[in-house]
């Protein structure tokens, strides 16, 4: 396999200018399939989640599923589309043992929404505006294994295995306008477009939007062409880049591929390229050829789909507050800096916080627990945080205890550890653990009268003003009881009892 | 006078996987050209007032509730299989990602 010439990213956007354009492949969380009952499960044992029509058996009649038309139009009023009062399925036609039936049932000429645009906010807090061209219903095809040969790789496999249980279930493609005048931020925009779009329909409820299993699938077209020119150069396609880091990576690289290619004099192959993430390249696919005349027509076996303005309206009414929304009116009222609630969103934990602090505690109350303490221990356990078993009722029972004075932070950290042990609530745990802070002034006076005993040089020099020097009598105390007294008090009392105005 | 030629008929025969001699080729370009024209002699029939249409049916809204009905077992999938392997269709490796 030759190896690509590339120009560094720098000197590819000295010269040219990039423009993309998406394909986003949503997988619909229904119970089942586009067009028929069988269930839409991921990982079930193979070709037990099909049917006579996703077989695509001879004489079997496609039916609708409404939820997934309900899902699509919802996706369609997140990215701002216009709604088709009436479109239609059609038939995509080509021949791949992915496929049983010899076509995919797309939408071609009447797409369910269209003229959309989704506000993408960059890093840095710029806003680019990305139009969306259209959000079509179609279905999933079945998966293939490539056996044999080099590595599940179809070159030179001798032959390959198919699984139908994807085979229907529904999918909602999203396909952008082409972008154009990102420039170098062009890698960050795609990364930041496709988090966008995977947000807003796990916002939405319709898909699970997990890349990793292929609920979210992005290609990523993109050209080049020099600066001041309008005319758009060739583009490439490549295929299902699955994860938000990989589009990344893919959209920089092909701008490098591309720049080197044009360098040469060469054109551009328009092609489809597929990307690994192992060497994070791009290698060629197959080219456009006279096969991909799909002969699109009007699907015979099914009905025209016209979405009234009043099931529109409906829909729309149930629809949450967009995501980026959100996160602006949370950041407002919690009063976080910026640095604080990127922090805060980074480490996945914005949901957790907006509960905690439902549950009763403070904004800053439920940072400090959040991220002080909670992040770091679903780190090491290789866990989301939310997922690590701490409720929000657990950290306003544990501020409260602290509130209260009944245990000092560094208890109440021993206790969150004893609630992940499943040791019971934080007040069993406080009591359990024997970990009280000791109130009662008797205790904490004999146990300051014999540090004063033991350090006398440094209880001369507290009562001479250099009251500083009291952290070595403190720290004597805390330590004769084991870390159970409130330090506050303890310095009060020392003062009180050499005389000293703190 | 003829919308279909002999290149499209070949064109259409490697898409639809038929392999068709030179002969067969020729005739049938003959013959989808008639057919071709006679559809054409439909769509004037029509004047601007019909609006096109993909369903001869007024029907629309044909939905099916999101409940889950019936599966088949992996081996009756299977069964009208030419080959399989582990519970999947086994078929030869073909070179092209779709």
């Amino acid at each position: 396999m030759s190896v690509d010439a590339t120009l560094s990213f720098e000197e590819a956007m000295e010269k040219y200018d990039p423009v993309l354009g998406f394909e986003v492949h949503v997988e619909l969380n229904t119970k089942t399939k586009m067009f028929s009952s069988a269930p839409n499960v991921f990982g079930d044992e193979p070709n037990t989640n099909v049917n006579e029509v996703d077989l695509g058996m001879p004489g079997v009649l496609p039916v609708v599923n409404k939820t997934a038309v309900e899902s699509s139009i919802k996706i369609g009023l997140a990215l701002n589309c216009k709604i088709a009062e009436t479109c239609r399925f059609a038939r995509k036609n080509y021949f791949y043992p992915d496929t049983p039936k010899n076509f995919q049932t797309s939408q071609y000429d009447e797409p369910i929404a269209y003229d959309g645009y989704l506000d993408i906010e960059l890093e840095d807090g710029t806003v680019f505006r990305v139009e969306i061209e259209r959000a079509h219903m179609e279905e999933d095809a079945g998966k293939l294994t490539h056996m044999g040969g080099a590595a599940g790789r179809i070159q030179g496999a001798d032959y390959s295995l198919v699984d139908y249980n994807r085979s229907g279930v529904p999918l909602v493609e999203i396909v952008t306008k082409p972008i154009e005048g990102a420039g170098s931020r062009a890698p960050e925009l795609a990364k930041a477009y496709v988090a966008a779009v995977r947000e807003i329909v796990k916002n939405l409820g319709v898909s699970d939007a997990k890349m990793e299993r292929g609920n979210v699938r992005c290609d990523a077209n993109v050209s080049l062409r020099p600066h001041g020119r309008e005319r758009f150069g060739i583009r490439s396609e490549t295929k299902n880049v699955n994860s938000l880091r990989a589009v990344e990576h893919a959209v920089r690289y092909e701008i490098q591929r591309h720049a080197a290619v044009l360098d040469s004099g060469e054109p551009v192959i328009q092609e489809t390229r597929h990307w690994h993430e192992d060497t994070r390249s791009t290698t060629s696919g197959r080219p456009k050829s006279d096969a991909d005349d799909y002969r699109y027509f009007p699907e015979p076996d099914l009905v025209p789909v016209v979405a009234s303005r009043e099931w529109v309206e409906e829909l729309r009414a149930t629809l949450p507050e967009p995501p980026a929304e959100r996160r602006k009116r949370l950041k407002e009222a919690w009063g976080y800096s910026d640095l604080e609630f990127r922090d805060v969103v980074n480490a996945g934990v914005m949901d957790s916080i907006e509960e905690t602090i439902a549950a009763g505690a403070s904004a800053d109350v439920a940072r400090k627990w959040w991220m002080g303490e909670i992040v770091g221990r679903a780190k090491v356990a290789d866990v989301d945080p939310s997922e690590l078993g701490v409720t929000p009722q657990v950290i306003v029972e544990l501020n409260k205890l602290v509130e209260d004075g009944k245990i000092n932070n560094k208890m109440a950290t021993q206790v969150l550890d004893g609630v992940l042990a499943g040791e019971g609530t934080p007040a069993d745990i406080v009591e359990k653990r024997g970990l009280a802070v000791v109130s009662d002034d008797g205790p904490l006076l004999e146990a300051i009268d014999a540090a004063l005993a033991a350090q006398p040089d440094v209880a001369e020099k507290i009562r001479g003003g250099k009251v500083q020097a009291i952290g070595a009598i403190v720290g004597g105390v805390m330590k004769a009881t084991r870390g159970q007294a409130d330090a506050g008090r303890v310095r009060e009392l020392i003062l009180e009892k050499l005389g000293v105005q703190g | 006078m003829a919308a279909i030629n002999r290149d499209d008929v070949a064109h259409l025969a490697r898409l639809a996987h038929i392999e068709m001699s030179a002969e067969e080729l020729d005739r049938m370009a003959v013959e989808l050209a008639v057919i071709v024209d006679s559809v054409k002699s439909v769509s004037e029939a029509a004047g601007e007032d019909v609006p096109a249409t993909s369903h001869p049916i007024p029907l629309t809204n044909v939905f099916r509730e999101d409940v889950v009905g019936h599966t088949f077992t992996a081996e009756q999938a299977l069964s009208g299989a030419p080959d399989a392997f582990e519970n999947r269709f086994k078929v030869p490796a073909i070179l092209d990602e779709g």
